[in-house]
């Protein structure tokens, strides 16, 4: 049986549905405090979505020097698996354990809908039930989603490069008609204003 | 040693689409202000440090701004060390 740590920081609200995620596809999965220093012998780590110490500075800016972060790059280094979910992947990036960085969402909205995403590593642990091309539709939930990187990881991670797992894919129909969901909503505050969670 | 008053200036990176400048920006224009434009926000941080030199106050800053307080992805920033620039 595969040991899951899902860790926690202060902030974290997404902790108890990856517990639950991880227990549902029958694995032994329990919660590690940020402030923990042993990931207790984990296969998987999985960083869960929230807001992190209140996403202050910048998301995962300050949870990646949580003390729990060195055992997790360790783990990551050692070629262990990691999910970042959310929050837990700006962390990742912040950590360097991902390159980018993730800035302020585009259009002045927090997005909370589904959004559709094509599967192109299917051999890797958290996507191997999949088809390579299959597209899955996930909720989505964040107000600061635009990934940036620099032109050269650009180029390493662009259409066909192996080191994407899933890649965002909007139908035309589909995306359109959100489009139209979300211009619909009164604009009276920033992308934090509306409910939710990353 | 002394005490020497630190300021932080973090801008997103000039490149990089900056929608919350845009928004102010645009509330700007709809209040009357024509004349208003590349409308750009960022962070502004006062830190004490405490250090021999105003030189050694500034490395530690700029240590500060790399560790932590700006992301070479996005950011870009500045120190002002008592009030004279310094980057």
């Amino acid at each position: 049986m595969k040991r899951v740590a899902v860790i926690v920081f202060p902030g974290s609200n997404c902790d108890a549905d990856a517990l639950a995620a991880a227990r549902d596809v029958g694995s032994d999965a329990y919660f590690v405090w940020h402030r923990d220093t042993t990931l207790r012998q984990a296969d998987v780590v999985v960083l869960p979505g929230g807001f992190s110490y209140g996403d202050y500075l910048r998301s995962g800016a300050i949870a990646r020097f949580s003390p729990v972060m060195t055992a997790v790059a360790e783990h990551a280094r050692a070629g262990g698996s990691v999910l970042g979910i959310c929050n837990g992947f700006q962390i990742l990036c912040e950590a360097g354990l991902l390159p980018g960085g993730l800035m302020r969402n585009a259009r002045l909205r927090f997005l909370s809908r589904p959004a559709w995403v094509r599967v192109e590593q299917p051999d890797t642990p958290f996507t191997c039930l999949y088809e390579r091309d299959e597209v899955l539709e996930l909720p989505i939930a964040h107000g600061d989603g635009r990934y940036v990187v620099d032109a050269r990881t650009a180029a390493e991670l662009g259409d066909g490069a192996g080191g994407v797992a899933l890649r965002a894919r909007q139908p035309e129909r589909l995306d359109q008609r959100y489009r139209r969901r979300d211009q619909r909503r009164p604009q009276c505050g920033g992308d934090h204003a509306a409910p939710g969670a990353p | 040693m002394s005490a020497f008053r630190v300021e932080v200036r973090i801008m997103p990176r000039a490149a990089l689409l900056d929608p919350q400048g845009q928004a102010v920006e645009h509330a700007l224009q709809a209040l009357g202000f024509g004349d208003v434009a590349q409308v750009r926000m960022g962070k502004h941080l006062v830190l004490q440090v405490t250090a021999a030199t105003r030189d050694e106050a500034l490395a530690r800053a700029r240590a500060m701004c790399d560790r932590l307080l700006a992301n070479p992805v996005t950011e870009d920033y500045d120190v002002v060390v008592d009030g004279a620039a310094a980057r």
